[in-house]
């Protein structure tokens, strides 16, 4: 890059949070409907919402409602209008919406909405992990995990378009706190080519006056199985969707992340496959200073959560002796201890791979994640450490 | 009735067409069977307002019941009755007799 070219880049820049940047997203999409409920630590997104609308920057409807769950039922009432709408929430938020979350898919309503992730109580934290988002693991939405406030304005963008094409709600998640609360330089996009981006295309089967239509009515046993099905098959082509419109954005905006995202895999016999902001951060540092001390170490960033992306997943774990996975989130009473390594293992045991792995449970309630912990997991995968549930960082 | 597969269903589930619910047959749904007797029927016409799901059917005509002459007919849609025997309850003649199906 030129310094020119360097300096054009910079003045596109905005220090922004990933909620800012999810806000900016929002505006560029130019959505209509938001619906409003703060919790800690979505609210700035919001607020952020509320004084495009105000300013008149952004011509939405903002509700304010009486709780997360009006929040996703307005959200979900709008879109089943035909809106392009917009909603965010975190923690115990999320779990107060949850049953409307299975409505927004098993409905095929293109909803999206921002999880920057937290804590669930008791006791109670407003501090990151991923507890709330593995909770909404089997209701039907895609669900991305992004690791910058770049990936993040990125990915609410693409997930409008990933959304209105599969008919299914998206979710973008990110770490409370560690990337809500974070300024980084974020470059925004030309607000006109995001709209040509997201064209508004007709959708089948919304609700208006001159053509009536039945949204949510009963199923009896001898039709319910054969509409949930629907959900399970438009989530599995969704993967497709998902890979097409990263790169047709890329094109569009020149930023493309992929769905799983690798690094120093290629030669790699020991891999950490994690999510969110430790993920390319702490993995990859610690992945350089593994390698340093002469372990062939890589690292794997789910960057897609739901749908599950096993296919990739396994060609990268074809050649490696041995795996950890470092969920942030407890799957309590499980027998593989987090919701991502359970995946994994499930992933492994369906493609009939034979690969060992650690799971390693870490950053809960915000537990401070070092680089060296990291490094650790990888020289106990050298060390021959296999099969278990490592509960690192914690006073045992 | 066949049903249709997965991909013949409307996505999500959305009924597209008014009236669609008249090809639901809930008569499947009984396990008793509302009979009338038509010659202890005195064409009151209470049961017909009661049944909760409009299966009562009122035809009109000339009708001669053991040498009486009467203007309406009441038969039941045994496609949508669901037996709940309500009909039968509310007869003031005991007209309608609950019989187990089949």
């Amino acid at each position: 890059m030129t310094a020119a070219a360097a300096i054009q880049k910079a003045k596109a820049a905005l220090a922004l949070t990933s909620n800012y940047a999810v806000a900016y997203a929002v505006k560029a999409a130019d959505v209509d409907v938001v619906a409003v409920y703060p919790i800690t630590p979505q609210t700035t997104i919001v607020e952020k919402i509320a004084e495009f609308v105000d300013d008149g920057e952004l011509n939405a409807d903002l509700i304010h409602v009486e709780s997360e769950h009006s929040a996703m039922s307005a959200v979900v009432g709008a879109a089943a209008a035909g809106a392009r709408v917009f909603t965010a929430t975190s923690s115990q938020g999320l779990e107060l919406m949850h049953e409307v979350l299975h409505i927004a898919s098993g409905l095929r309503l293109p909803v999206v909405m921002a999880v920057p992730a937290r804590a669930i109580s008791a006791p109670i934290s407003i501090h990151g992990d991923y507890s709330d988002v593995m909770n909404t693991r089997d209701t039907g939405w895609i669900t991305y995990i992004a690791s910058s406030a770049q990936e993040v304005y990125d990915t609410v963008i693409q997930a409008y378009k990933v959304a209105e094409t599969t008919l299914l709600p998206v979710m973008v998640s990110y770490d409370g706190f560690l990337m809500s609360h974070t300024t980084e330089p974020v470059e925004l996009n030309d607000e006109e080519a995001v709209r040509r981006f997201l064209p508004r295309r007709e959708r089948p089967n919304v609700l208006r006056p001159e053509k009536p239509i039945t949204m949510g009515a009963f199923a009896m046993p001898d039709w319910y199985y054969e509409i949930k099905y629907q959900v399970q098959e438009a989530l599995a082509s969704s993967l497709k969707t998902i890979e097409e419109v990263d790169a047709e954005y890329g094109k569009a905006f020149g930023r493309s992340y992929g769905i799983i995202q690798t690094y120093r895999m290629e030669d790699a016999d020991y891999a950490v496959i994690a999510y969110g902001g430790a993920a390319f951060g702490n993995a990859r540092e610690a992945v350089d200073v593994a390698r340093e001390r002469g372990i062939r170490a890589g690292a794997i960033r789910l960057r897609v959560w739901r749908p599950f992306p096993a296919d990739r997943l396994l060609k990268q774990l074809a050649g490696v002796k041995a795996f950890a996975v470092i969920d942030r989130a407890i799957a309590f009473g499980s027998p593989g201890g987090g919701p991502a390594f359970i995946d994994v293992a499930t992933a492994l045991y369906m493609g009939g791979m034979d690969v060992p792995g650690l799971s390693v449970i870490h950053g809960i309630g915000q537990r401070s994640m070092y680089v060296e912990d990291f490094v650790k997991i990888f020289e106990m995968l050298k060390d021959g450490e296999r099969n278990k549930v490592v509960y690192m960082g914690l006073r045992l | 009735m066949s049903l249709p597969k997965v991909h013949e269903i409307p996505i999500g589930g959305i009924i597209t067409e008014p009236g669609s619910s008249r090809r639901n047959l809930t008569g499947g749904w009984r396990s008793l069977k509302p009979i009338i007797h038509d010659d202890r029927c005195i064409r009151c016409r209470i049961c017909w307002m009661y049944c909760p799901e409009g299966t009562i059917k009122e035809t009109k005509g000339e009708f001669v019941v053991k040498g009486r002459k009467y203007q309406y007919k009441y038969e039941i849609d045994y496609n949508y009755c669901k037996g709940c025997g309500i009909c039968a309850h509310e007869c003031p003649t005991k007209a309608i007799e609950m019989v187990p199906e089949a």
